[in-house]
């Protein structure tokens, strides 16, 4: 078990790209999302929405940070409009995503496409594009059961928080605050690491760090995001071109 | 039991334009050969994404700077860091920043 779930060390083994592995690629991704999905349930419970409500959400939306939003915004009486469009904002980056995990996968059929676009996440895709560093190219049968127990992972944990979450008077205090940190800090160290760039891996991801942080300056944190990733990889790119 | 009609108006179009961001490069992006310069752009995004995702949960709260330096978080992200390197392992990494998280909060209240 331990052993296939490192994704790092691909050469020891052959590894099938079968629907189960990918669920197995998914477990390291598990802890950090139950955290979150478990506050984004809460949070939801206590904005006011009903339980059902809160999985409908996590079922059709699927998005962590936006779950956050429409809970507060519903609970502070904003309106659908508005809510939409901050959603449509704080999701756009995935069209990054999506349009970086594109070329892995070769001649998929749009049904197919859709499916695994539809189930992106930061999580999912950071595992993915690891492996597809790594390996070239992603089967679909491996993406799919590594969305597939993402998505089961998160809408278990944000109705057990819709649920249990007025009884918790601080989910934080236990660490798992940081368990999305921390898997953000594993993905990219492991995707720096498979790379075989390192210095201008680091000069990017530096870069983006910088950026996050001026362009929080000015505009609200998902289109600092999009604004430092845009910025970050045109550096890298122009530095790849240049050297 | 309920759901109301704005909220349910809401999830839906929420999903919407949830999904088509999603879906749409890799609809459309998968059935031809982009040319190289983007390809050369798309393979730093990851790199950028992350990174940019770690600084915001590490460096900003609510837009505006914290006080990282010195803090738990501080030492436990560069026990994660470490780790993965070491280990080579996403379980591993996760596992270790959360571990260090809880020890340095649970010392810094005694010290």
């Amino acid at each position: 078990m331990q052993h296939n779930v490192r994704i790092g060390r691909p050469y020891d083994e052959p590894i099938a790209d079968s629907f189960l592995q990918g669920v197995k690629d998914c477990v390291p991704t598990l802890l950090g999302y139950l955290s979150i999905g478990f506050a984004a349930g809460a949070v939801g419970y206590t904005a006011g929405l009903s339980i059902v409500e809160v999985t409908l959400m996590s079922l059709l939306v699927y998005a962590g940070s936006a779950q956050f939003i429409i809970a507060g915004m519903v609970a502070a009486g904003g309106s659908a409009m508005a809510i939409i469009l901050t959603v449509f904002i704080v999701n756009l980056r995935h069209l990054l995503l999506s349009a970086a995990l594109s070329p892995y996968f070769r001649r998929l059929p749009a049904a197919k496409a859709m499916l695994i676009g539809s189930l992106l996440t930061d999580e999912t895709f950071g595992v993915a594009i690891h492996r597809g560093t790594i390996r070239g190219s992603l089967g679909a049968k491996w993406m799919n059961g590594l969305n597939v127990a993402a998505y089961l992972n998160w809408l278990l944990a944000t109705v057990a928080g819709a649920f249990f979450g007025k009884w918790i008077e601080h989910p934080q205090q236990w660490g798992l605050d940081f368990a999305l940190a921390a898997m953000f800090i594993g993905l990219l160290v492991l995707q720096m690491g498979s790379r075989g760039k390192i210095f201008k891996d680091l000069f990017v991801a530096l870069t983006a760090i910088a950026a996050v942080c001026a362009a929080s300056l000015v505009v609200s944190g998902s289109l600092a995001v999009i604004a430092a990733t845009v910025i970050a990889a045109s550096v890298g790119a122009v530095l790849d071109k240049w050297k | 039991m309920e759901v109301r009609w704005t909220v349910l108006l809401v999830i839906i179009g929420a999903s919407i334009v949830t999904l088509i961001p999603r879906v749409l490069p890799l609809m459309v992006f998968s059935r031809m050969k982009l040319p190289e310069w983007a390809m050369r752009w798309l393979s730093y995004v990851p790199i950028a994404v992350m990174a940019a995702l770690v600084g915001q949960e590490l460096l900003l709260e609510d837009g505006k700077p914290t006080s990282f330096y010195r803090s738990a978080e501080f030492y436990a992200a560069i026990s994660a860091i470490v780790t993965a390197i070491w280990t080579r392992s996403l379980l591993a990494t996760v596992i270790a920043g959360v571990l260090s998280v809880i020890a340095l909060r649970f010392l810094s209240g005694w010290i």
